[in-house]
């Protein structure tokens, strides 16, 4: 079927539509996918099978709603009742309960771990109460896999705007008004880049959606080509009318399978309603686009380095200019932008500049996702409006730190970025504050640390995965990123030498000004701000031989406090290598010698309790000397 | 020239298909796929060790991956891999010798809220403890005590 007039469509699918029907969705996240849900949705047809109300009740998988951290999540539709942490024995009875009777299944509601009350309306949880989610919004209304239910909460409406009502200079100039910048991390202005694309006179343009995500703890783009792809595929349809591009690219990463799925399927929906193709909507303008599948190498999300990947080279990237607009795959003008970019693109058309351009601080207008996780209560994925408090992200929305330890820093902009520690809190978040906070926003990765995380070993955890990933080109870079990480594994390891901050510090300007890609120039970034932030629990390690975090296992000793063990044989019955003695009712030793440090013990210990103890420095010695005396 | 470059565009996709049809690159396939594009097998070959999806050996019969994230990580991903090693007797990157087990890392899988996150065949496992680890591999019906004995 080919599109012509996309309105009278929404109206004829809305008018299909039985407006009294109730609508179950379940979200069809990662999240929500790894606990089970498609049994739960499986669960759900039965039931409304076996209870004869196919013709009144739907199910309906949807997209990722975000809040990973209470998943399977169950939505009622119209009512908007939300039900958390769904089993496949939770299911008759809200079928029962709730869609026939019209009544809540108490248990099942989400109740704020603050003020103990239960809330039974999604959109009144304070995880998302808090957030401006106007590109995620639609996520957990739409069936991905079903472009009707894209077209029906108004999907192609911009681009049939654009094409029938808009100039391709006019679109680029709507879309430099709006301010948007780049969400793949550096913040180029999107509408800029187009322009300087546009400039460019060729006959083949290339137009790339860069969706290989790499950033670890970052997953919105994720989430958006797995619960609203059609908005991705809207956004670059409109920038290639924009830009004068004739195909495009979708680069996603391997280890999205179900992104790479629903993608393709969403791109062959689009081509059979004639939104792909010749003669997009029965207008002049033709464009198509296939999906590459990324074949895992961090260092392909740079720009240059997709391009080699692309053209089926190893990702190496390249000296910048010429740009990818002059020159860029198949040595064609191209355009590249991040999967969220996208994603923005149609929100701008159909609504203004001017009304999406009051949204955020000076310099960086409209909403960033942000992936919340690490050492937070409520971990998921959320929207904000830009120059929100990391405070309000962090306790407001993310529910505080868990088991109520101490917050000790968010680290931002994955391997690129940095640690940002409590002081700043109150830091405004947009492009511009969190690079000059020594950090970037990245993609929008967000792991919150508390005080048992160790910052030496966040640093060296971080170098780890760059010197690994460093494609080899730049020598300061493959080698520099190998001597960084040599030296903090060293510090960790408490053979660290009083020189080492001094010499890490030489190393990371030296990698940084060495490097031809974003790779290389920020991959000392997680040092730096460390040093910076958190200079002393480097000297710690090195001066004193001490963790202060009781994380890093060279350093700690595992210890049964004598007169707290009741001798009940978890630990020992727990204990991997047997390097734990005791009997019935008698207290247990940990024999050091035998010990792997696998945390076991302290683990099971129960809290009541709690004879497990960690030791480091000084107290460590302590008791490692008396307890060799003792065997004397 | 342009045609030749867009064939040469295909590289990545064909090994991907030999890389699932066989569960790794063998000489066999890097050698038609060289004929195919008609580049040399060294292209290929520099390709298939650049990328991690590519493997040149075969992959054990049960595949657990381990999610190294960083939010894995401050959840304590470490422990749990030093946990995978020991248990199975190999490091990260290898299969064990009867070709019962593959083990592999992955730079996040996007489920944060579960993490640490162990995949085995393809089914996740989250908020793992070190302690579950053992039987975790067992869930695959493998005798854990015969790797022990090689």
């Amino acid at each position: 079927m080919k599109v012509t007039n996309i309105e009278k469509l929404k109206e004829k699918i809305l008018k299909s539509r039985d407006k009294t029907k109730t609508w179950v969705t379940v979200c069809g996240g990662t999240g929500c996918h790894a606990y089970g849900c498609l049994k739960v949705v499986r669960a759900f047809q039965e039931e409304i099978k076996r209870m004869d109300l196919a013709d009144s009740v739907g199910v309906r998988t949807t997209g990722c709603h975000g809040f990973c951290e209470r998943g399977p999540l169950v939505v009622i539709q119209p009512e908007g009742i939300f039900y958390q942490r769904v089993g496949v024995e939770d299911v008759p009875d809200i079928i029962s309960e709730t869609v026939v009777n019209k009544k809540i299944v108490e248990r099942l509601l989400y109740q704020d771990p603050q003020t103990r009350q239960t809330i039974i309306h999604e959109h009144d949880v304070p995880f998302y109460s808090k957030q401006k989610r106007i590109i995620f919004g639609n996520n957990g209304l739409i069936d991905p896999t079903d472009i009707r239910d894209y077209i029906a909460v108004d999907g192609y409406q911009a681009l049939s705007k654009v094409l029938f009502e808009m100039t391709a200079e006019e679109v680029i100039e709507e879309i430099k008004k709006s301010g948007l910048r780049g969400r793949g991390g550096a913040g180029f202005l999107t509408g800029l880049k187009w322009e300087i694309c546009r400039r460019v006179s060729s006959p083949i343009k290339y137009l790339i959606c860069n969706a290989d995500e790499g950033d670890p703890g970052a997953y919105m783009d994720r989430s958006l080509l797995e619960g609203n792809p059609h908005s991705v595929i809207e956004g670059m349809i409109i920038g290639a009318y924009a830009i004068g591009a004739t195909e495009g690219f979708i680069y996603v990463r391997m280890e999205y399978p179900l992104a790479v799925k629903n993608i393709t399927l969403a791109i062959e929906q689009a081509r059979e309603f004639g939104f792909l193709g010749k003669s997009i909507l029965g207008s002049e303008f033709s464009f198509d686009l296939h999906v590459f599948k990324g074949a895992g190498a961090f260092v392909s999300g740079e720009e240059t380095s997709l391009m080699a990947s692309i053209e089926g080279q190893r990702a190496f990237p390249r000296q910048k200019p010429p740009f990818p607009a002059q020159k860029g795959l198949w040595g064609k003008p191209t355009n590249i932008n991040n999967v969220e970019t996208w994603a923005n693109v149609p929100l701008i058309i159909k609504k203004g500049a001017d009304w999406y351009s009051q949204i955020g601080t000076r310099t960086s207008k409209g909403t960033k996702i942000f992936s919340l996780v690490g050492k937070i209560n409520n971990t998921g994925l959320v929207e904000v409006p830009m120059g929100i408090t990391l405070r309000e992200i962090i306790y407001e929305i993310g529910g505080g730190i868990k088991d109520n330890k101490k917050f000790k820093a968010v680290q931002t902009g994955g391997p690129s970025g940095g640690c940002i520690p409590a002081e700043m809190l109150d830091l405004p978040i947009d492009f511009d504050t969190l690079t000059k906070a020594g950090s970037m926003m990245g993609s929008g990765g967000m792991i919150v640390m508390d005080e048992d995380t160790c910052m030496v070993d966040v640093a060296r955890y971080f170098l780890q995965f760059t010197q690994e990933e460093s494609c080899g080109k730049c020598v300061p870079c493959r080698l520099g990123t190998r001597q960084l990480y040599e030296i903090l594994t060293r510090i960790t390891k408490g053979e660290g030498e009083e020189e080492d901050i001094k010499r890490l510090e030489e190393l990371a300007k030296t990698v940084k000004a060495g490097s031809l890609c974003g790779l290389g120039q920020t991959a000392p970034n997680p040092v730096l701000t460390t040093l910076k932030y958190f200079r002393h629990e480097y000297e710690a390690h090195i001066l004193r031989k001490e963790c202060p975090a009781l994380f890093c296992k060279d350093l700690i000793i595992y210890y049964i406090e004598p007169e707290r063990c009741v001798g009940c044989l978890l630990c020992l019955k727990n204990c991997p290598v047997g390097a734990i003695s005791g009997e019935r009712k008698k207290v247990h030793v940990i024999h050091q010698e035998l010990c792997v440090k696998c945390g076991a013990c302290y683990e099971v210990c129960p809290p009541k309790v709690k004879a497990v103890s960690k030791y480091t420095g000084r107290k460590k010695q302590t008791i490692l000397k008396k307890e060799k005396k003792a065997k004397e | 020239m342009a045609m030749e470059d867009r064939k040469r565009g295909q590289l990545i996709h064909l090994l991907h298909q030999a890389q699932s049809e066989e569960g790794y690159i063998s000489a066999n396939a890097i050698s038609s796929i060289a004929e195919k594009l008609n580049i040399s097998e060294g292209e290929v070959f520099g390709v298939v060790t650049f990328y991690k999806a590519f493997s040149l050996r075969p992959q054990g019969k049960h595949k657990v991956t381990i999610c190294m994230g960083t939010a894995c990580h401050v959840r304590g991903a470490p422990l749990i891999l030093d946990e995978l090693e020991r248990t199975l007797g190999i490091p990260a990157g290898e299969t064990t010798e009867d070709g019962l087990f593959t083990l592999e890392t992955v730079n996040c899988v996007g489920a944060c809220a579960l993490g640490p996150i162990v995949i085995v065949d393809g089914e996740y496992h989250g908020q793992v403890k070190s302690r579950e680890v053992r039987k975790l591999l067992e869930n695959t019906g493998e005798n854990l005590n015969r790797l022990k004995e090689q």
